[in-house]
């Protein structure tokens, strides 16, 4: 079974916890986590509601596999409206709450309406409360993550939260879970906060059982895990560099955005990579990477745990800063690095600590600041606006200060948490943000790596690298080499990418997995969990079956096939370096192909015959 | 030959596969909670460290159980609990200088590490080879031979 089959329903406007059972027959159709949480939603919202008003919903859901002992069987997903994009949010998360809300014998909790006063809900085991958090409101993560341990005196409690950032309408706003580990994009920590919910606190000492057949469970596991050690990417490169491996690799192949995406390759890169992470700084002697960290059950290990050199202008005199967290990432080393022109590797790593203590997206984050910088730069915006600071690229001052006025929604730093889009459109020049139907644009730039424009511009939740990882083909030959510059059969590719990602969202699972998995690995270990009959091919359709639902969302939300577009600057302007140079992304080879492939009329929209084949009509 | 559980918590990446082996094995489910072994993280440090029981020879709370409910196994030098012996007292968990037996309020008695009867499971879940099981006379000899490889002429 692996499903508890247990649903926590929240009503925040009422201050109510429900118990009522899953609905088997939808779990059987979407599995868990992302498929599963989005068919709930769908059947329980107005797609046109106003994603921060009391219609919205909340729906925090784990996978089957989550809270087993399947590598990376630890995530969660929040899946909700969008108040960034308009669109379906859906955001993955590891770290250990997963398997707390699991071991607490729940599948899923719903959380609907507005609490007229701040609150957190206390959940343990089957004891669900909804508690004042007066105290809490107006605190950083950090600090509401101790406060709950305190008041509590549980060490072992798993919390989830917003920051201050979400408080004050930052639309990036993430929830943050385990310190350093997020539901980061499309703003699903806006949404929380705006009912009032500070945070989720969990203890769970039920267990995951239920196994379907628990014999082929611990074999169909024990060989997984045997193929992602073995594996080059899982097994070596994002153990010891994490993912930040890619950092020169992407440079490399001239698909390196910076500087708001108007050029593809950064002179800086090799000093944020993973490979300058590990070496001895000078002033210290330490290096910025103390270890690597795996999230709940995962045997792959890529999360960085860093510190900052004491010395270091952003944390002089700070000393709550000086000693491990969450370390970089590769995109969010893009985002605040090449994208903003700053390459001091220690003032990254600070500003990816507020991300983490104030719950922002570091890829939007990034990215919205690069913008800021090209206008500041252009002249739009001045030192009027930023109150004296130099908002221009490469300025690592600039980019802490930012951070910092964004946190705590602070002066220029409330119109920085509208986000790209917004913040162009204010200032008369939408043409500058680089965002994919108002979400921020990942580490990769689709004039190097084709597949990947198409990618964003049919993503599901705008912008996204998660939704088709075609990177993976294209420069790692993954599960088999594409060339990056190539349209040519790009279409059943990123569609291919989409569907099996979606599966896999679905389950319990990392979705870093598939650098060595395939489905054909994950399948078996679903299906000695769980009830019904759970092959490769039958995952696979279930993952067509939820991008057309998601998409159907999306286009009842009003967000149609003319928004599948990119910004003009990856559309007319050529690469300028690299073995891209002279090159645009050539979307229009590809979309109206993309569209056939997925059975959709030639304005995006599913055809009648789709619906019906997938079972959505 | 008598072996025992060597911990290198340098190696551990904190994902708690061991904890999962351990419940699995001992209560068939995979629940951190009732693990014998546990992984603390020093969050600040960044530094994850597992723990278990040690298999003390003169093991305190063996000496402290008023009902020789913990005994010791010859064949693999483990102190096991017999739980229909047991009778809740917790006299042994606060014998025990490290902590490592504990009450579970469900059954009413106490649990601790058996070594998996000889087998453990947390060493084989192991992903980075953190906990190994290893011939007890010689839990040193890994550490040995990597300090010993230092003198090698470069």
């Amino acid at each position: 079974m692996a499903w508890t089959r247990k649903v926590l329903r929240v009503n925040l406007t009422e201050g109510t916890c429900k118990e009522e059972p899953l609905n088997m027959q939808w779990a059987k159709q979407y599995l868990g986590q992302r498929g599963l949480g989005t068919k709930y939603l769908t059947e329980e919202i107005d797609p046109k509601c106003d994603a921060l008003g009391p219609d919205n919903k909340m729906i925090m859901i784990t996978g089957p596999l989550t809270g087993t002992a399947a590598s990376t069987g630890g995530r969660y997903s929040v899946v909700t409206k969008s108040p960034l994009t308009g669109t379906v949010a859906c955001s993955n998360s590891g770290g250990f709450i997963g398997n707390e809300i699991k071991c607490a014998g729940w599948d899923m909790l719903i959380f609907e309406g507005k609490s007229p006063k701040p609150v957190y809900l206390y959940l343990e085991n089957d004891k669900a409360q909804l508690l004042p958090a007066d105290e809490l409101w107006g605190k950083s993560v950090w600090e509401t993550d101790e406060l709950i341990h305190k008041k509590h005196q549980d060490p072992l409690i798993r919390v989830a939260c917003v920051g201050r950032s979400a408080e004050e309408g930052c639309l990036y706003a993430a929830i943050v879970n385990d310190l350093h580990r997020a539901a980061g994009r499309s703003g699903v920590g806006t949404v929380m906060a705006s009912k009032n919910l500070k945070a989720v606190a969990v203890r769970g000492t039920k267990g995951v059982g239920n196994i379907k057949d628990p014999t082929a469970f611990m074999k169909a596991t024990s060989d997984g895990k045997k193929v992602l050690a073995e594996n080059a990417v899982t097994g070596e490169g994002l153990p010891a560099l994490g993912t930040q491996v890619l950092m020169n690799v992407i440079n490399e192949v001239g698909a390196m955005p910076t500087r708001n995406m108007k050029e593809v390759q950064f002179e800086g890169a090799s000093k944020i990579s993973g490979e300058a992470m590990k070496e001895p700084r000078p002033t210290d002697g330490k290096p910025n990477l103390t270890t690597n960290a795996g999230c709940f059950a995962c045997t792959i290990a890529c999360g960085r745990i860093s510190t900052i050199d004491q010395g270091h202008f952003t944390i002089e005199n700070k000393p709550q800063y000086w000693g491990n967290s969450g370390g970089l990432e590769y995109e969010a080393a893009w985002a605040l690095g090449s994208d903003c022109g700053v390459s001091d590797l220690d003032a990254l790593t600070y500003v990816n600590f507020l991300c983490n203590e104030d719950g922002m997206d570091p890829i939007s984050f990034g990215a919205t600041v690069a913008a800021a910088m090209e206008l500041f730069e252009e002249g739009v915006i001045t030192t009027e606006h930023t109150g004296g600071v130099e908002l221009k690229f490469g300025s690592a001052e600039a980019l802490a200060w930012a951070a910092e006025v964004v946190a705590k929604g602070e002066g220029f730093g409330r119109e920085l948490g509208l986000g790209s889009k917004r913040l162009c459109e204010k200032y008369g020049r939408p043409e500058l943000s680089m965002t994919v139907k108002g979400q921020e644009f990942p580490a990769y730039d689709p004039r190097g790596i084709q597949g990947m424009g198409l990618t964003y511009a049919t993503s599901n939740r705008g912008a996204c690298h998660l939704r088709s990882y075609t990177v993976s083909s294209e420069i790692l030959g993954i599960p088999e080499k594409t060339d990056p510059l190539e349209t040519e059969g790009k279409p059943e590719l990123v569609k291919a990418f989409q569907d099996a990602t979606a599966a896999v969202d679905s389950a319990g699972l990392c979705v870093f997995t598939t650098f060595a998995w395939t489905l054909e690995d994950i399948a078996p270990q679903v299906n000695a969990a769980c009830e019904g009959e759970w092959t490769a091919d039958s995952m696979m359709e279930m993952g067509e079956r939820i991008w057309n639902m998601e998409r159907d969302f999306n286009i009842a939300a009003g967000i149609t096939g003319d928004m599948d577009t990119l910004p003009k600057r990856l559309l007319k302007d050529v690469a300028k370096t690299g073995p891209a140079q002279g090159k645009v992304c050539n979307l229009d080879d590809m979309l109206p192909k993309y569209y056939e492939a997925r059975g959709w009329t030639a304005d995006g929209v599913p055809t009648d015959e789709t619906r019906v084949r997938l079972g959505l009509a | 030959m008598l072996r025992s559980l060597q911990i290198e918590p340098e190696k551990c990446t904190g994902c708690l596969q061991c904890e999962m082996a351990c419940s699995y094995q001992a209560e068939g489910v995979f629940n951190p909670a009732i693990s014998r072994i546990k992984v603390f993280t020093f969050h600040e440090e960044g530094r994850f460290v597992p723990y278990t029981c040690t298999q003390c020879s003169e093991a305190w709370c063996m000496h402290a159980c008023p009902v020789e409910a913990i005994v010791l196994n010859e064949e693999t030098g483990a102190k096991d609990v017999l739980a229909d012996k047991c009778v809740g007292c917790k006299v042994c968990t606060i014998a025990c200088p490290f902590g490592t037996v504990n009450y579970n309020q469900k059954t009413s008695v106490v649990y601790k590490c058996d070594l998996c009867g000889g087998d453990p499971e947390c060493a084989k879940a192991c992903p980075t080879d953190c906990i190994t099981y290893v011939d007890s006379d010689h839990t040193g000899f890994e550490r040995m031979k990597a300090h010993a490889a230092q003198n090698l002429p470069k």
